[in-house]
């Protein structure tokens, strides 16, 4: 565990001391506040409009928060998280490799599981508290409004596990190259398709359906943000993760038998 | 202190490095001479831990680098052929980090920062960062990082190349005031080096052993640029015989 955590905090610790991370979560935050503003004011646009209309009865009332700018905020965030995550998770290993420090670690006597979970907690921590941030946005609707917090939680949840899935992509495009941006284009390329893999479920047939809509980030995603948790997402989530650290603690091990 | 034997490291079909053994004593100071690709830095990365060896063994310290690699990593203090150094550290947080990945205790963290620094000359510049400093004190960082922990056995990559002929001889002398009761083998292709430094000499060409000696035995008669043209000289003679006798031979088998 101490391995893991000296891993993990020279690896935030050099996170932050480059432009990147600034960067990267300036805009993340900068483009979640247009789509925020965006959402907010077709909302109310929206609210006016029905509330004009005496005929329509109560309809203005049934407008929710929840549904009309959380959930489309939430999958917006989760695009963005889709194309600046890999970005963030490029250089953790092929930075190493150009530096030389490869050397240096895989000569240290800590395992190559040690470095790879410190990698994923540290850039984790960095996609979670980026995420976090967003949160002011659920902050600002409970304050002058009425969402339904649970819901809401469960949506934040759900973009936690996607960021935490991209990460744990991203990383292993990164182990598998000592170039940045074959690792940026790999990883942006694999949580794509995870992203899209369902499109042609419906004419897929009766086996392979399923197993498509199963194999997509968005469906459970899209669960969790109507504020369903079951337990079939959370096993997706977390075998994902669980799934791809593993095949990058082979990537790195590989080193060792090749 | 260091026991190898018939290591070798293959690449597909070209060997990198065949079937080489040696030995080197506690206390010993042993040049690995050789001219450039001959397999120095991948024997070196072999008994580090960081390439497995395609067969044969080797042993540091009494540890067996294949099956007991944590063991050998914990008494190793390596310096690679360019300084892994992250630019973005200060060399103090830098030596910390080193110093806590090869597992020395919470508490003498500080301790073994400070003799690290102090003994490689670095008390002036430990707040700089890594990336402002120069060529030759990034080289001493790299240094500070291999005893950092104390280790048995210290492995230098070309420790000197690419510095300036002052640099070149603080490191010679440094080299010198580290070894202690240490075992270091440090690698190099320029023959003053060893003749300065080192107590004892492997000679590999072509990933082949070709002389393995103490310096004083070895430059008895004649200075060691001498005796190192005549070994290599010696060996090409006596691989392209080879060759000569495995091209001469093979088409009468094929018949």
């Amino acid at each position: 565990m101490r391995n893991v955590l000296t891993i993990a905090g020279r690896e935030l610790r050099s996170i932050f001391t480059s432009p990147v991370a600034y960067v990267v979560m300036t805009g993340f935050l900068l483009l979640c506040g247009w789509f925020f503003f965006n959402l907010i004011a077709r909302f109310n646009m929206l609210v006016q409009m029905y509330s004009s209309y005496e005929a329509m009865g109560d309809t203005a009332g049934r407008l929710n928060l929840n549904e009309f700018v959380i959930a489309p905020l939430l999958h917006n965030m989760a695009v963005v998280l889709l194309i600046v995550v890999p970005m963030i998770t490029m250089r953790s290993f092929a930075e190493e490799k150009r530096l030389g420090t490869y050397e240096l670690l895989l000569t240290s006597p800590i395992g190559t599981g040690q470095i790879v979970l410190g990698k994923l907690l540290a850039s984790g921590t960095f996609v979670g508290l980026m995420i976090a941030s967003s949160g002011i946005f659920g902050i600002i609707l409970s304050i002058w409004g009425n969402p339904e917090i649970g819901v809401l939680l469960a949506g934040y949840a759900g973009l936690l596990l996607v960021g935490l899935t991209f990460v744990a992509i991203g990383l292993f495009a990164s182990s598998l190259t000592e170039n940045q941006i074959i690792a940026s284009v790999v990883g942006l390329v694999i949580t794509l398709l995870l992203f899209v893999i369902a499109w042609p479920a419906d004419s897929a047939g009766d086996i392979l359906g399923p197993v498509l809509r199963h194999l997509a980030v968005t469906e459970h995603f899209d669960q969790m943000v109507r504020g369903i948790v079951s337990t079939s997402s959370l096993v997706y989530f977390f075998s994902m993760i669980a799934g791809w650290t593993f095949l990058t603690q082979r990537s790195v091990e590989s080193i060792r038998w090749r | 202190m260091i026991e190898v034997s018939n290591l070798t490291k293959r690449y597909g079909e070209r060997a990198a490095v065949e079937a080489i053994s040696f030995k080197a004593e506690r206390g010993q100071i042993v040049g690995f001479l050789g001219p450039n690709g001959a397999g120095k830095t991948t024997t070196m990365r072999m008994l580090t831990g960081f390439l497995p060896p395609s067969s044969g063994s080797a042993t540091v310290a009494g540890f067996d680098i294949s099956t007991q690699a944590d063991e050998v990593r914990r008494r190793i203090g390596y310096l690679p052929e360019t300084p892994p150094l992250y630019p973005e550290m200060t060399v103090r947080s830098y030596l910390t980090f080193v110093a806590r990945l090869k597992g020395v205790a919470r508490g003498k963290l500080r301790e073994a920062c400070d003799r690290a620094i102090e003994r490689t000359g670095l008390t002036d510049v430990h707040g700089r960062l890594l990336r402002h400093l120069s060529k030759g004190y990034r080289q001493r960082v790299g240094l500070a990082q291999a005893i950092v922990h104390d280790p048995e056995v210290l492995i230098l990559d070309e420790p000197t190349v690419g510095l300036d002929p002052r640099q070149i001889i603080e490191i010679r002398s440094l080299v010198r005031e580290l070894r202690g009761d240490r075992t270091v083998i440090l690698s190099t292709h320029i023959l003053p080096e060893v003749a300065q430094t080192c107590d004892k000499v492997v000679i590999i060409n072509e990933g082949r052993i070709v002389c393995e000696d103490d310096l004083a035995h070895l430059t008895a008669e004649s200075p060691l640029e001498e005796v190192f043209m005549r070994l290599l000289a010696a060996d090409t003679r006596d691989r392209e015989s080879r060759l000569d006798h495995d091209a001469g031979a093979s088409p009468a088998g094929a018949v």
